[in-house]
């Protein structure tokens, strides 16, 4: 195979490795943005978080890492619920600009805890898969992209069909569908805000973990979560398989302007900007984005 | 409370300070704010410096976000509009500042006319965002479009000068800088009771009903975005004759952030309430690092927990504030003036 294209492919798969990522930082936005019409802010704080966690109980108690794994998902999912019953519930139905402020405030916060509890230091992971790249014809992954991948793509699938098939997963559909209807059928719409949340902190833990394997553990982790926003509005923001296509449609294309492009820019690095320029875009043209609904509203 | 405060000229019922008390205060305060800077210490001095700018800036906020009930996480990119565009204009022109001031304030202007067009279209949730790939973007050109504005290094800009009475000191600059966030806070104040402040209150409070009752909805939405980023210009302008230097890092997204807090924590849709948070907000973090500083003394470490201490007590005011006292600052000096006025008959 030429050079050329072996470059390409190389630049598609790990395109595809970071589009997954994305995914699932985004489903954490869908979820609760389905639900209770808001957008966490703080989802990349939730993240980081999530990996502290898991690295704690690894460094602390000596945990193996399926069950620091559990322990980071689990003690996410409690601070997502207590988030949801202490900062969001009050402000039910107020206007948009101060539930967006909130969960900025609620991310300063995190961050400023997770310093004072973590210090600033970047950390890592102890080594937990086996280090040989992965090969996949003439191209090679590096291990600690692709066991992450694997994690990223298990959890999506996890959350997307428990979403489909179980009996709470329904009950949040109705609710996203129809608040009124779904309460009126009995089902306890305050539960489900709260189930959001939690389920919402949970994808945000494994994310976090994800990211934190490939890339080393700081307070300064959420960052990603401000990068997800394209993936968010580009799939639709209540749409979780849209979450899953823009992901791996900003993945690639982030990719490939930093492969193709960057190298000609001296210094510039148009791979930071291309997602928030599709991003402008897809509000000009689409903004209920590929998969999202679309409300209307005529003025 | 006013009581018996009856108007009986027109001048008398459009006055911007209505009450005696009130135009006897301003006037003190006015006086205080010119002795201030030959009895106030250096550092003191660059701090009201810093809070002017920063007010002038967010009154332009208050302005989009107050009155007029759109979101802009985008501000501070308006503010590094008009810092670089006046920074340029003085720098590689030699133009003097009350050229290139107004000239930034115009350039951001005109970003603000852009960024604010998609308003129509969207609002709420996606019009944040929207504004927040603007600062992103902004963010980008300004680091990256060396050959204009210097990349990471930034401009170096003379002090500003007029009819050679170099402005370099912070206590030179201060006359300009409060002169003209006093004017424009001066005149917000008059907007606000204009035909077009009243479209913006109208648009934020049912935009549907504003535009039965005849309100340009896009005319005034985009309207509301050129006159913030105006101030934001303004204001960025400002901020490089005072600290004579411009970088990229200087107008962050935490910057925007910042603005948002302070306009929340004053008071959403309260000219006054600006001042307050402003204040306010700048003042927090300086008590901070007064207490670990004396902390210090006893608890060695107590400094390195100085900057998580100050994120987490910025979110903490931003969710207590927006949960516990939603109409800010300006609603709780209200409600003192009032407990003062009312004793001992409050109830």
């Amino acid at each position: 195979m030429s050079e050329g294209l072996v470059h390409l492919l190389q630049l598609l798969v790990s395109g595809v490795v970071t589009g997954g990522i994305y995914a699932l930082v985004a489903m954490g936005f869908v979820v609760v943005y389905k639900a209770t019409r808001v957008i966490n802010f703080a989802t990349g704080e939730f993240m980081m978080l999530g990996a502290f966690f898991a690295w704690t109980a690894m460094g602390a108690v000596q945990a193996p890492f399926v069950v620091a794994l559990l322990a980071a998902v689990a003690a996410s999912a409690l601070l997502g619920m207590a988030t949801e019953r202490l900062v969001l519930r009050p402000l039910l139905g107020q206007r948009t600009i101060s539930v967006i402020m909130v969960t900025i405030g609620l991310a300063a916060i995190f961050k400023g805890l997770a310093q004072i509890a973590w210090s600033g230091d970047y950390r890592s992971y102890p080594s937990i898969f086996p280090r040989a790249p992965i090969e996949l014809g003439p191209i090679l992954l590096p291990s600690r992209q692709f066991y992450p991948f694997l994690i990223a793509v298990a959890a999506i699938a996890l959350v997307g069909l428990g979403f489909r098939f179980t009996r709470t997963g329904v009950a949040m559909r109705a609710t996203a569908d129809d608040q009124m209807a779904a309460f009126g059928m009995g089902i306890d719409i305050r539960r489900i805000f709260s189930l959001s949340w939690s389920l919402a902190a949970m994808t945000a833990a494994v994310a976090g973990i994800v990211v934190g394997i490939i890339g080393g553990i700081s307070p300064q982790l959420g960052a990603i979560g401000l990068r997800t926003f394209p993936v968010v509005i580009l799939g639709g923001l209540d749409s979780i398989g849209g979450a899953l296509v823009g992901g791996v449609i900003i993945g690639v294309l982030e990719n490939l302007a930093g492969g193709y492009v960057d190298p000609l820019l001296d210094g510039a690095s148009l791979k930071e900007v291309v997602p928030f320029v599709v991003l402008v875009l897809t509000l000009m043209v689409r903004p209920y984005g590929l998969f999202g609904t679309r409300e209307v509203e005529r003025l | 409370m006013l009581i018996g405060n009856y108007k009986e000229t027109y001048a008398s019922d459009e006055a911007l300070f209505r009450t005696p008390a009130t135009r006897a205060w301003m006037g003190a305060a006015a006086v205080a704010a010119i002795l201030f800077p030959f009895v106030a210490g250096d550092y003191v001095l660059y701090l009201a410096n810093l809070m002017a700018v920063l007010a002038l800036s967010a009154v332009g906020l208050n302005i989009l976000v107050g009155f007029t009930g759109q979101i802009s996480l985008g501000h501070a990119a308006f503010m590094g509009v008009g810092a670089y565009a006046t920074a340029i204009l003085a720098s590689r022109f030699g133009l003097p500042f009350w050229i290139s001031i107004p000239a930034g304030g115009a350039l951001a202007t005109g970003a603000g006319m852009i960024v604010g067009a998609p308003s129509l279209r969207i609002k709420g949730l996606y019009l944040a965002i929207a504004t927040l790939s603007a600062q992103v973007i902004f963010e980008w050109v300004f680091t990256n479009w060396t050959s204009v504005t210097g990349g990471i290094r930034g401009l170096n800009v003379a002090p500003a000068s007029i009819a050679g009475f170099r402005l370099d000191t912070d206590e030179r600059i201060y006359f300009l800088v409060l002169g003209v966030t006093v004017v424009h806070f001066l005149l917000a104040s008059n907007l606000r009771r204009s035909r077009w402040g009243r479209a913006f209150v109208a648009v934020r409070d049912r935009d549907v009903a504003a535009e039965i009752v005849g309100v340009n909805l896009f005319r005034t939405k985009i309207l509301a975005f050129m006159v913030s980023s105006y101030y934001a210009g303004i204001a960025g302008g400002l901020w490089v004759y005072f600290t004579k230097v411009v970088t990229p890092e200087t107008f962050p997204l935490s910057l925007s952030i910042q603005f948002l807090a302070i306009v929340i924590v004053g008071g959403l849709g309260s000219i006054k309430g600006t001042v307050y948070g402003t204040v306010f907000m700048t003042l927090v973090p300086e008590v901070l690092k007064a207490g670990t500083g004396l902390a210090r003394v006893v608890w060695p470490a107590a400094q390195s927990y100085l900057f998580p201490l100050r994120d987490v007590v910025f979110g903490l005011l931003i969710v207590v504030f927006l949960i516990f006292e939603p109409h800010g600052l300006a609603e709780v000096w209200n409600r003192v003036k009032r407990f003062f006025s009312l004793w001992p008959f409050e109830k």
